[in-house]
């Protein structure tokens, strides 16, 4: 079952057409797709594990297909659920050709937000054997009332991707889906397929019926792993950075790189990074090499057009960010280019994975870390790539504002029990943990707002009929629900339009508001100037390049580094012994610090503390990623202001935490004691500005605030409440409400990544070793750098507007000598 | 326990009168012993609700607690409500009868005015005070909505909810706040739930043809920019 080389057929061979099929064609089936075959003819659900390009998607079709062939019959057959809309339509086309070629009598269809409206009333009333759809999708489907005949007969589901709907609230909405999914057929089984991951049994459980693989439900099947990857870490000739994130010292390599291959992936961390990278490539690329663009804020139609353009062979290089992890396969590409740090093992192996996908050839890849420290994080992702160690969290429990919306949900498709709709609850993977008084809570807040002050009896959304069962209390209730469905929360966005023209993708209004008519900026590869804001678009014109463009800032996509390649980070630095891989930069730079200083150790930490302007610096080399060392620096800035030592502020890297305050820290030990996670914590996240992003979110997804709202439509001049002021509200009268909560929760697993930092303050106590230096050393550099350049976060309103007005008057005064007072 | 919130606020002149712009919201004149606020928005929380949107029911609650902690320590002779101070024609229906009764408390023993907005109806009589359009004193004249025909010398107004936001070291942050120009004055809704529209919009930049000032509400103190700050 796992890991056969391709050899004599093993004994449940395929039956015709099936075998005649993969012979005409010169195959063989993979074993791990008969393995799919035999778990399916046994009624069991099965989890495959394999990398890309093993026949993953057709493996998860043949059960389905060799029982519809042999048993015709009418009605839905199987699910299939892909995370990308995108996917779906290009796995329905893949799945077509087997179809025809052995003239199976087998229909096929996709259903997702782009369907046509009689379409998807057709599929209602006569469901296509297979269907290809998406998370959001099969919620929609199941809240109407004819979910049970639609599903009654279905025998498989197939989730693809699975280890990128994992962890996620998506998932927990597809758990949820699944799991009533299950209720309505009970004979369905399920099928995972996932790319390698850490932890395999938290995609068990998740995939099994009743939420616990241990029940034997699943069976798990490996397909056989492909050949080793080629990776490179490229071995600059010019300058190595000190800081920054961009890499654009190295963009002539990465051009040349690009010239090199047939197909080249450029893999970027953000966003911003993606326009500077791609405007760099263009400056120089004399030979006019076609280089394309792609990232989440471009308008579909240019995402699209790009895609096809990557699919027919087109294009040489595309600048893309996260939206191109996930995929169908494009043949062509035959290198990766990963710019910037990876952050997380797993995170490379699938991007690596985008670029060859014959099994028995290594794909290639080149990463280019932009500074020295992401030299070292580079090497550190190439060994637990080598020694097959990936990373990911461990499964978090589902989140109370999915369940909320989930649960809206099912009161539109027909009255529910709340007893009965626990139990099936609590037999999703994330929910199975679930205390009954915490879905009664949820229960309540969807019912009633969930307030102590029972005020709004008159207006519930869900009401108990004489049965005791809920429904929705109104059409106006269910048509909400059906607009707003889903868990994606985006930034408010505004269309950026060229003129009265074209509208070339979206930004953040955050981004457009710092914006003054002349400014200029790139976005979509153009230098832009902004004209100003009219019916809720940006309207911006070509820009001839002068002057400094700003690069929209976006928030999110910077993932923090992994614990795991953490790890690995800090063991390279404190083993001299493994350094001969490192470019000689980077090695003379290690080599000064041992000597100046003290290399940071495996498992304790290594805190300097030097003056300089007549400042007091810390630097922590924790190692802890960005999320967690923000929260560290306000905790101890809140804690160095009691004590006396006038903070003035921190920088937070992936790497260290950096503080400088007016008089030194005598007392490093008690500075780190794992107390500053108790009142401290509470008092700072509740006032946080990421409380107040997370809220928003568990908001919109538990239906508080709505994004779209049934006749309603927004202009510029209506005047909205923003989810800051519910909050501010909620929180001083109702503090622990239900989606504070669900709030609190979301924030400490990710924005201050409160967990880690535990851990991490748990495993440094008593191993914290102090260097009290004259100056700055080698290792603290790059911190010192970014003090200035980079955001400062958690600060309050006051504190940031008073540093604004102050620079403001430092700059209002700069230019001519104050005048004499006339006195 | 007056200095604080006075020292905390902006003070400036208005059309010749000494006024202060305090941080939770409020005009503040200390020569004739007024307060003005504007857009209290009472019961937006419930008029929500009618409609499927279960926010929070405590904004009436929150917004009259802060007008109580400032009649209370600034011992206002006379109180002007700038207009909008119910969210809808239905709202005084809503407000529970401990809101209600707190109001009446805090009317009886000064001056009240509610000046009318287009959001509300007059209040129930049970609540004391006056109604009225306008209300003129001094140099100063007191309406809902800035009018662009008249004069602006000394009009203080609400209706526009202005905010404004400063964008510093990679972050930008926002809130509500007065605006003005020595002449006119716009103020910021005092609402627990009352959002808010950009100052540079022309709906509020085109009061000030040339050029005005901002104090924006920062959690502890007023924060003043030039426009040319924004």
């Amino acid at each position: 079952m796992t890991r056969s080389k391709p050899g004599p057929a093993p004994a449940p061979a395929l039956p015709e057409p099936f075998a005649g099929w993969f012979a005409a064609r010169g195959w063989r089936p993979h074993a791990h797709q008969l393995a799919l075959v035999e778990a399916d003819r046994e009624g069991r659900s099965a989890l495959l594990i394999a990398p890309t390009g093993g026949g993953k998607t057709l493996a998860g079709f043949l059960p389905s297909l060799v029982a519809l062939a042999e048993r015709p019959r009418e009605g839905l057959h199987t699910l299939y659920i892909s995370p990308l809309k995108a996917l779906a339509v290009d796995i329905h086309r893949n799945l077509e050709i087997p179809v025809a070629e052995m003239g199976l009598a087998i229909d096929a269809e996709t259903r997702t937000g782009d369907t046509k409206q009689s379409k998807r009333q057709r599929q209602r009333r006569r469901p296509p054997h297979i269907l290809l759809t998406t998370p959001e999708s099969l919620a929609l489907l199941l809240s109407y009332a004819d979910a049970p005949a639609i599903f009654r007969n279905l025998r498989r589901v197939v989730v693809d991707e699975l280890h990128a709907l994992t962890g996620i609230k998506r998932g927990d909405l597809l758990a949820l889906g699944l799991a009533r999914l299950q209720r309505l057929a009970p004979h369905c089984r399920r099928v995972g397929l996932s790319a390698t991951v850490a932890d395999e049994q938290a995609l068990l459980d998740w995939i099994s019926p009743t939420g616990r693989a241990n029940d034997d439900e699943v069976r798990l099947v490996r397909g056989r792993s492909g050949a080793k990857a080629e990776i490179a870490i490229l071995a600059t000739g010019a300058y190595l950075p000190w800081s920054g994130h961009m890499a654009l010292h190295a963009i002539e390599e990465v051009h040349a790189a690009i010239a090199g291959a047939r197909t080249a992936l450029v893999f970027v961390n953000t966003r911003a990074q993606a326009e500077l990278v791609f405007n760099a490539l263009w400056r120089i690329n004399e030979a006019n090499l076609p280089i394309a663009l792609h990232h989440g804020s471009l308008a579909p139609e240019q995402r699209r057009k790009v895609e096809a353009a990557m699919a027919r062979g087109a294009l040489r290089a595309v600048v893309a960010t996260s939206s191109l992890d996930l995929g169908v396969d494009w043949a062509a590409v035959d290198l990766v280019i990963q710019v910037g740090a990876p952050k997380g093992a797993s995170r490379l192996i699938q991007r690596i994975g985008r670029s060859n996908h014959r099994l028995d050839e290594p794909s290639r890849a080149l990463l280019v870390p932009a500074n020295r420290f992401e030299v070292l994080e580079c090497r550190a992702a190439v060994e637990a790539i080598r020694e097959n160690e990936l990373d990911g969290d461990p499964p978090r429990p589902g989140g109370l504002d999915v369940l909320a919306q989930h649960i809206l949900g099912m009161a539109c498709e027909a009255p529910f029990a709340a007893e009965a709709l626990y139990a099936e609850v609590t037999s999703a993977a994330p929910y199975r943990a679930l205390p009954r008084a915490d879905f009664d809570a949820v229960l309540d807040y969807v019912a009633t707002g969930g307030y102590a002050l029972r005020s709004y009896e008159r207006w519930h959304r869900i009401v108990p009929n004489e049965d005791g069962l809920y429904r929705a209390a109104s059409p106006t209730v269910v048509r909400r629900y059906r607009m707003n469905v889903g868990t994606i929360v985006q930034e408010p966005m505004l269309r950026v339009r060229l003129g009265r023209g074209r509208v070339l993708g979206e930004v953040e209004e955050y981004f457009i508001q710092g914006l003054l008519p002349g400014d200029t900026f790139i976005f979509a590869g153009e230098l832009l100037r902004f004209e100003g804001i009219r019916d809720m678009a940006a309207v911006v014109s070509r820009a001839k390049g002068s002057g400094e463009p700003k690069v929209p800032a976006y928030a999110g996509g910077r993932l923090p580094l992994t614990t795991q390649l953490a790890r690995r980070v800090r063991s390279l630095l404190a083993e001299p012994g493994r350094w001969r891989s490192l470019p000689g930069p980077v090695r003379e730079w290690l080599e000064m610090q041992r000597r100046r200083s003290s290399l940071p150790e495996g498992d304790g930490m290594l805190v300097e503390c030097f003056p300089r302007n007549k400042k007091e610096f810390l630097v922590a080399y924790s190692f802890e990623g960005r999320n967690a060392h923000q929260t560290l620096g306000m905790l101890l800035t809140r804690r160095m202001e009691r004590a006396g030592l006038r903070p003035l502020g921190f920088v937070a890297s992936d790497y260290v935490i950096a503080v400088w305050s007016l008089r030194p820290v005598r007392d490093i030990d008690a500075l780190f004691d794992e107390d500053m996670l108790g009142d401290d914590l509470e008092a700072w996240m509740d006032e946080s500005s990421m409380l107040k992003r997370s809220f928003r979110n568990v908001a919109i997804i538990a239906g508080l605030i709505e994004r779209h709202h049934p006749g309603e439509t927004k202009t510029g001049k209506q005047v909205t409440f923003s989810s800051d002021l519910i909050y501010d509200v909620l929180r001083k009268h109702e503090p622990s409400h239900i989606l504070l909560r669900a709030t609190r929760a979301d924030a400490a697993s990710g924005l201050t990544d409160v967990g880690r930092l535990a851990q991490m303050l748990r495993r440094i106590k008593g191993r914290i070793r102090v260097r009290r230096l004259s100056r700055v050393s080698p290792l603290a550099l790059p911190a010192m750098l970014d003090i200035g350049k980079t955001a400062v976060y958690g600060q309050a309103i006051d504190e940031l507007m008073d540093e604004a007005a102050t620079a403001l008057i430092e700059e209002a005064t700069a230019e001519e000598p104050a005048p004499e007072l006339p006195l | 326990m007056s200095a604080p919130l006075l020292a905390t606020g902006a003070a400036f002149r208005l059309n010749g009168a000494s006024v202060v712009a305090l941080a939770p919201g409020a005009l503040w004149w200390p020569a004739r012993a007024l307060l003005a606020i504007a857009d209290l928005h009472l019961e937006k929380g419930s008029e929500f609700a009618a409609r499927g949107r279960l926010l929070p029911p405590y904004d009436s609650d929150e917004t009259l607690r802060l007008v109580a902690t400032l009649v209370e320590e600034l011992g206002p002779a006379r109180v002007i409500c700038l207009g909008d101070s119910f969210h809808d024609r239905k709202a005084s229906d809503r407000l529970p009868r401990a809101i209600s009764e707190r109001i009446a408390g805090l009317a009886s023993g000064r001056d009240w005015i509610w000046i009318a907005g287009n959001h509300d109806p007059a209040p129930p009589e049970s609540w004391g005070g006056r109604v009225a359009a306008e209300f003129a004193e001094g140099p100063l004249r007191f309406r809902h909505e800035a009018a662009l025909e008249a004069r602006p010398a000394g009009e203080i107004s609400g209706h526009y909810h202005p905010k404004a936001g400063i964008s510093w070291r990679g972050r930008r942050v926002v809130g509500r706040c007065f605006v003005e120009d020595g002449r006119r004055l716009v103020l910021p809704a005092f609402g627990a739930y009352a959002g808010g529209l950009d100052a540079r919009d022309a709906a509020i930049a085109g009061l000030f043809p040339d050029g005005y000032r901002v104090h924006i509400l920062g959690r502890q103190k007023l924060h003043s920019f030039p426009a040319s700050a924004l």
